[in-house]
This record gives C-alpha cells, sequence and structure tokens, in this order.
C-alpha cells in the first residue's frame, strides 16, 4: 500500500432546489481508485467540476467519503482519533493565496502549524527558516503577506505547510490566480521540494503545461479516473484530452497534426527540443 | 468612433515625495473595429490602461480623447462614455448581485434611464449573443459556474450597447475548454456586432489566435505595439522582460537556425504545421 | 481613497519599539491616554509631545506615515473642535450671525484638539510598531485571568484574523465599485433614499466574498490542524526582558511627572 490510496471512493453532495424538501443528490466522486508510492511527483488533471478538488479534500479528511475508503500513510480518514496526524502527513495548499494565510507576517504564518502541532518554541524556529529557505522566501520573513505577489503567497502558503514536515503535498489548483511567471515560481519550489526533500507531491491543475515533469498523470472526468499514465502517453491521445475539456501544450499539437499529416515522429512529443530533433532527423 | 490616448502618465502618490508611476507617457488610438490583445506581466501597467478607456482612472498627465472630444473636459458626460465603452472586470464576482441573472444584466441599461420593457429587451438580447441558455435566465447568478458567470458578466456590460467592448482577463480561472468557449464567443461578438474589442490578457498563446494587433506593457511603457507577427518576431526581447513568445515561435525558430525553409513568423499551430509540412515536401 | 488609510497597519521596521514586549505597549498606550487627561496647560501637553516624540524617533516610523494616519479623522477632529468652540460659555471673542465664539471656547477646542490628535498618534503608534499576531497574543494574555468567563482564545483569533482581511476586503470594495461604475452605477449623487439603494450593487457582492473567504479560510485552518487552543505552543511566547522592564519604569516615571506638574502648577 502506498503512502496514498483510495479504494471505491464515492462522495455524493446534495444540492437543495427551489423546492428544499427534495435534494438532488450530485455524485462527485465516482469510484475512484488510486494508488500513490512515497516520493513520487503525481498530478490530477480535469477541467473544472471533474471532481479533482473533492478528492484532494478527502485525502487529509476535510471531507469523509460516502461510501469506500481513503487511506493516508495506512490511516483510514474516517477514524477520527487520527484526524490531526492525517492533517499533519498531508498538507495542503488552496487555489486562493489570500484566503490560506492567516498571519500578518511571513513568518508568524509559516509558524501558524507547528504552533497547532505543540511543537517547542526553538523548534517552531528552526522549522520555519528550514521552510522559507526551502521555498526561497527568506528574505521576505518579516514583510507582509499583502505586499507579495500571487506566486510569493503560494510559496508562503506552501513553507506554511512544510514546517509541519509532512510526507506529502496536495497542491487545488495553485496556480489558477497566478499570472505566467507566478505559475513557474510555484512549480519550480514544488518540483524542488519533491526533489530534495522526497515528499510526496499530489499536484491538481488543469494547466497542461504543468504535468509534462509529473511522474504519473490521472485525467478525472465525472468524479472518475478517465485517463492514467506517464505524461508522455497521456499526451499522445490528444483527441481524448480535448473530450475531456482539456489541452495540450502547442508543441505536442503541433507534433500531433503533423504525425497526422504522415511526418514519422515519436507519440506524445513534450518539449521544443524533442520535437526540432525528431524533425531535423526525419528532415 | 475611435478611443484614443495622448501622452498620459499615471502615478500614485503624487502628494509625497514617493511617486510611483504606473503609465509613463503612453500614445495609443484603437480605431473602430479593431480587435486588440494588451499584454503584461502583473504590475505592469496594463489594468491601470484600461481604466483610463473609460475614465474610471484619472491622468495624472495627458489626455484622453473618445471620439476625438476630451473625456475630462467640463461637463463631460462620463456616464454616457461609460456604456460606449465596456469594460468587463476579471471576477464576474465582482458585479453579480441581483437575484436573477436577466434582472443581473438589466442593471446596466436601467442606470443609463431606460424602460423596465426596454432594459429586458437590451438584456434579452445581450443574453443570446453571450450564448447562455434561456434555462439560466431566471436561476440566480451565483448558482452558475464558472464560464456561465463571465458570460452573465459580459452580458452585463454589452446590454448597454457599447461601442467598445474592454475585457480584462477574461479567462482567468477557466478550464481549456472554457477559456476557449469565451474567447470564441468575444471573437464572435467582434465580427457581428462589429464592435472593437481589447482583451487584457497573459497568454500569448490565446493572442495569437485571435487578435489583430498586440500591445505589450511593461512597466508602464509600451514597448511593442503590432501585429502578432511582428511582436513576436521579437521574441528574445519579450523574454527579457519576463514574456515568452508562443511555443510555436520558438520551435519555428529554431528549425530555421538548423538549417529547415519554414517561414519564422507562423504565428498559430496551423500555420506552423503548413510551413513545415511545406519545408519537408509533403 | 480607502487605500489611503494606514491607521492602524503595521510597519515593519526594526527598532526598540517594535521589539517591546506588546504587553508593554498596550499597558503604556493607556497610561498615555490616562496621562492626557491629568495634563494641564502648556507644560503638561509639551510633556506629552515630548515624550511621544521620543517614541517616535525609537520606533523608526517615518513621521510623516504616522500624520498620513490623521487624515481619517479629520472630519472627527473639525466637528470637536467647531462644537467647543461654539457651545463653551465664556467671554466672547468673535460673534456673527447667531455664533459665538468664546475665548474660553477656543482654549477649550485646542486642547481638545491637542487630546485627540496625541491620543490617535499614540495608540496607532502601538499598532503601527506591534503585529496583529503579537498584539492578540498580548490581550489573550493580559486577559487569562478572565479566561473562564469569556473564550479569551477565540476571541483573540478572531481580531487577528480580522485586522488581516480589512485590507484585502478594503481593496475588494474598491474593485466592486469601479466594476459597478463600468456598469453606470452612481454612488455619489443622490438623495439619501437613493444613496442607501445604489449601495446594494456593492454590499451583494461584497457580503458574497467576504463569506466565501471566511469558508475558505476556515478550511486552509483545519487544514493546518487548527483547533483551538488547546494544546498550542507559540513561535513567539511573551516574555519579559529588561528593556521592557525599563520601558515599564519610562512611562510609569513619565505619568508621575505629568501628575506632579498638574499639582505644582
Amino acid at each position: 500500500m502506498g503512502i496514498i490510496k483510495t479504494s471505491k471512493l464515492i462522495f455524493d453532495y446534495l444540492r437543495y432546489g427551489e423546492d428544499e424538501e427534495h435534494p438532488e443528490i450530485n455524485r462527485a466522486i465516482d469510484g475512484v481508485d488510486i494508488d500513490i508510492e512515497p516520493g513520487r511527483f503525481i498530478a490530477i488533471l480535469g477541467h473544472n467540476g471533474s471532481g479533482k478538488s473533492t478528492l484532494a479534500k478527502h485525502i487529509n479528511a476535510l471531507l469523509a467519503p460516502t461510501e469506500g475508503t481513503v487511506w493516508l500513510d495506512q490511516m483510514d480518514t474516517r477514524d477520527e482519533t487520527h484526524v490531526w496526524d492525517i492533517r499533519q502527513k498531508a498538507g495542503m495548499v488552496f487555489q486562493n493565496p489570500d484566503n490560506q494565510i492567516i498571519a500578518t507576517v511571513v513568518e508568524e504564518d509559516v509558524g501558524f502549524g507547528p504552533e497547532n502541532l505543540g511543537v517547542p518554541t526553538p523548534e517552531i524556529w528552526k522549522r520555519v527558516g528550514e521552510s522559507l529557505e526551502a521555498v526561497g522566501m527568506k528574505a521576505y520573513r518579516k514583510r507582509s503577506p499583502n505586499k507579495l505577489s500571487g506566486g510569493q503567497k503560494q510559496r508562503v502558503a506552501i513553507a506554511g505547510v512544510m514546517a509541519m514536515q509532512p510526507k506529502c503535498i496536495i497542491l487545488d489548483e495553485p496556480t489558477a490566480m497566478l499570472d505566467p511567471n507566478g505559475r513557474k515560481e510555484v512549480l519550480k519550489a514544488v518540483h524542488r521540494l519533491n526533489r530534495e526533500a522526497h515528499v510526496t507531491v499530489l499536484l491538481i491543475t488543469h494547466y497542461m503545461e504543468e504535468v509534462t515533469d509529473a511522474d504519473y498523470v490521472y485525467v478525472m472526468d465525472h468524479g472518475r479516473v478517465v485517463m492514467q499514465g506517464e505524461p508522455r502517453e497521456i499526451f499522445s491521445r490528444v483527441d481524448e484530452l480535448k473530450r475531456y475539456r482539456l489541452d495540450v501544450p502547442q508543441v505536442t499539437l503541433l507534433a500531433y497534426e503533423l504525425k497526422k499529416s504522415g511526418v514519422p515522429l515519436p507519440d506524445g512529443i513534450l518539449s521544443t527540443e524533442e520535437l526540432v530533433d525528431a524533425l531535423c532527423q526525419s528532415n | 468612433m475611435s478611443i484614443e490616448l495622448k501622452n498620459v502618465t499615471y502615478a500614485y502618490g503624487t502628494e509625497s515625495a514617493y511617486e510611483t508611476v504606473a503609465l509613463a507617457g503612453i500614445s495609443l488610438k484603437i480605431p473602430d473595429g479593431q480587435f486588440v490583445g494588451i499584454i503584461g506581466h502583473t504590475g505592469s501597467g496594463k489594468s491601470t490602461l484600461v481604466q483610463h478607456f473609460n475614465g474610471l482612472m484619472r491622468p495624472t498627465r495627458g489626455q484622453v480623447l473618445f471620439d476625438g472630444e476630451d473625456i475630462w473636459a467640463e461637463g463631460y458626460d462620463l456616464k454616457h462614455l461609460r456604456s460606449q465603452v465596456g469594460l468587463v472586470f476579471q471576477y464576474p464576482e465582482h458585479q453579480l448581485f441581483e437575484t436573477d441573472v436577466l434582472s443581473d444584466v438589466c442593471f446596466g441599461p436601467k442606470n443609463l434611464g431606460f424602460s423596465q420593457e426596454e432594459c429586458e429587451e437590451l438584456a434579452l438580447d445581450a443574453l443570446r449573443q453571450v450564448g447562455l441558455k434561456e434555462k439560466y435566465y431566471k436561476l440566480s447568478p451565483f448558482e452558475l459556474s464558472g464560464g456561465q458567470k463571465r458570460r452573465v458578466a459580459i452580458a452585463g456590460v454589452l446590454a448597454m450597447n457599447p461601442k467598445m467592448l474592454v475585457l480584462d482577463e477574461p479567462t482567468a480561472g477557466l478550464d481549456p475548454k472554457g477559456r476557449d468557449d469565451i474567447l470564441d464567443k468575444i471573437k464572435e461578438l467582434h465580427e457581428t456586432r462589429g464592435i472593437s474589442i481589447a482583451i487584457v490578457s497573459h497568454s500569448m498563446e490565446d493572442m495569437a489566435k485571435y487578435v489583430e494587433r498586440i500591445v505589450v506593457m511593461n512597466h508602464g511603457h509600451m514597448p511593442f505595439d503590432g501585429t502578432p507577427r511582428e511582436v513576436f518576431s521579437h521574441y528574445r526581447k519579450l523574454e527579457k522582460i519576463g514574456l515568452a513568445a508562443p511555443q510555436i515561435t520558438y520551435i519555428m525558430h529554431v528549425l530555421a537556425e538548423k538549417g529547415m525553409a519554414v517561414s519564422t513568423d507562423a504565428t498559430t499551430v496551423e500555420e506552423a504545421k503548413e510551413s513545415i509540412l511545406k519545408a519537408l515536401g509533403h | 481613497m480607502l487605500k489611503d488609510i494606514t491607521i492602524g497597519q503595521y510597519y515593519p521596521a526594526e527598532s526598540p519599539i517594535h521589539r517591546l514586549d506588546p504587553r508593554v505597549k498596550i499597558v503604556a498606550t493607556m497610561i498615555f491616554i490616562v496621562s492626557l487627561f491629568v495634563a494641564e496647560g502648556w507644560a503638561g501637553y509639551l510633556i506629552s509631545a515630548f515624550f511621544l516624540g521620543m517614541c517616535i524617533l525609537l520606533s523608526k516610523v517615518p513621521f510623516g506615515y504616522i500624520v498620513k494616519g490623521l487624515k481619517a479623522i479629520v472630519i472627527l477632529l473639525c466637528i470637536t473642535m467647531f462644537f467647543n468652540m461654539v457651545f463653551t460659555p465664556g467671554d466672547p471673542l468673535v460673534q456673527f450671525w447667531r455664533i459665538t465664539i468664546t475665548v474660553q471656547g477656543v482654549r477649550m477646542a485646542v486642547k481638545m484638539g491637542v487630546r485627540l490628535i496625541f491620543l490617535i498618534i499614540g495608540s496607532s503608534l502601538m499598532t503601527l510598531t506591534t503585529t496583529p499576531n503579537q498584539l492578540t497574543n498580548a490581550i489573550e494574555r493580559l486577559l487569562k485571568p478572565l479566561g473562564f468567563i469569556i473564550p479569551v482564545h477565540e476571541i483573540a483569533m478572531m481580531m487577528s484574523i480580522a485586522l488581516r482581511f480589512i485590507p484585502i476586503l478594503m481593496e475588494e470594495t474598491d474593485k466592486i465599485m469601479k466594476a459597478q461604475m463600468a456598469r453606470g452605477a452612481d454612488f455619489e449623487s443622490g438623495n439619501l433614499v437613493k444613496k442607501v439603494r445604489s449601495m446594494v450593487p456593492l454590499l451583494v457582492p461584497l457580503f458574497i466574498s467576504a463569506f466565501r473567504r471566511a469558508n475558505d479560510l476556515a478550511m486552509a485552518m483545519e487544514a493546518r490542524c487548527y483547533h483551538g487552543g488547546k494544546g498550542r505552543t507559540q513561535m513567539k511566547p511573551l516574555v519579559y526582558r529588561w528593556p521592557d522592564y525599563a520601558a515599564y519604569a519610562a512611562v510609569w516615571g513619565y505619568l508621575g511627572v505629568c501628575i506632579a506638574v498638574r499639582i505644582v502648577l
């Protein structure tokens, strides 16, 4: 069993329409089975409303399954005695950078998690310093979060999670509200944590460019996992992705179109260099 | 109908010693019926720029002319200007407030003094044009999806019958399909209503596909202004200011450097494909 | 516009005042306020001004920044001074229409004006040099003896979050106003009824956004294992050091001087 595992996970929520008496049952997650090995970089792709964020909230017990089971590091998320252990081990970064920063000074915000865990004061300071260093925000430790850019705020949020020393971090569309530079900053920080601190990363997104470096990709639609595999495999199935309201990077699309027109190219090209090399060979 | 900025400077904190210049002497003319993309990263001044178009911000120095008239002249009707230059902000959540979609879209025309029937007529017309299905008209705007909210917000401005539509990052937060749908709809509005459109965006790829002119903003200056082709040809310089040309531009340039006979000014996937196929002799 | 309000916003700097224990700063501010009502006459105000000036100097907060904060209270100040001038009985100084300004009135007005300005500067100096988190920490500690009657920790947490979100909501108000103005909304003209009604398109999106933020924040706090004050440690626990005792001595000394001056003169 991996660090994150779900088995036949189902989640229903009720929606009350005009007449309050007959709530409509909506199935947000419909039988998801995933199993993630420690230390990997996993991406979950899906359009808005595909159930990917709901899945994320199950992993650290913010939501409890209607049916099926979620285990985090062997612990069943429905077991209430483990709830704080689970949340400590599975840190979560949300979409809106403003709505997850609690304190008015960067370092105090990073210290918030360890404070809740009851970590002794000197240890908190040590962790705050290390976490800010890890995301490259040490120079900003005394600043007010309001004066930071979106990408910087998200890096502070990541540091806040890292200070709890989690085994994995779940990022729920961390870049959706950022500009391209902010997006790059955040992804770089996350990749570095995965590489150097060996934290398992679960990145939820709808930006395809962000998943090319992931180890493994799940694609969700209507609460189900509809595609899974390495990025290269997934990206070679352009038409299928379009059906799930997704897109591929321009290089991949160009390679796919050229291949369709008879140019001999390998499947699932992910970078400019790959395409140029392949084209030069075939020329 | 045209909007023209003449040497516009906008500065914050002019009364104190620490003046921050958000726009530094921008001159720009958007003629009737043009489809323009305004690109720049956060803090480049692009949002400040578009708020000068409809008089929400007043230039510290310089002039803003609408149809040749100075909008900051004594007695100029700014409300009328705002109905002519419709500005849709980034987050639809910042403007939706009524109990149902239709009433919300009526808000603009009502402010302009139209009667109830006229308002509804204009609102229905606008909602149809943004492609929102009739079953949603009586729903609360807060029940809609992100893409639908965005459409209602655009309709809310469109209902005032503007001659120009300015959209501040209309695709922020939407998924790829939602993004394409909204941009397609905006293009359709441009074609069917013949109004000029200015879109503020981060994405060179999107702009390459839709607009006829790109204005690049950087630190309050306007380093580039031209067709996508012209602007992307400066891809090395764009990179220096933290913006990247579309991936296609890079591929074509590298291929050309490697000696393939491709045209380096292709900006979209289709153009690139044609050019490469031709070079390969297919 | 709304962004210009600097009153109560933390000003980051490294200074002896910033480093003081926030409890000292709260108590000192209270003593300072008391001293303003003790001080009388020019000598008294001079002592207060000197004390306040020293604190500002030590705090490294630019004087201009503090004065900017006063902008928010200009109207309140004018009204207070006006009423004092007009409604204090005594020897008439100037008389026009039905208004009589008296010598005593002018004196009273100046006194109230000075007190009010000192009071605002004094208390904003506290918030300028203390992060809201430290402040709430201090309030929590000072109120701890009352812990069995009121949920001190929860109240402190609520205050600190409110302070963090005020600037964000201010900025949001600005954006919503602009979005509605772009649709022809008019927030300025019209009578009172019309003005109140014109606030609806501003307030509805603002409230909805505030609720959404509250919801998001609650979830983010839960995800970071927040479960009330129980078993919580502190990153910056409050411990008195020698500068704190020195500050206490200085401020009590200052109050003593104020009282002495009042009695002697």
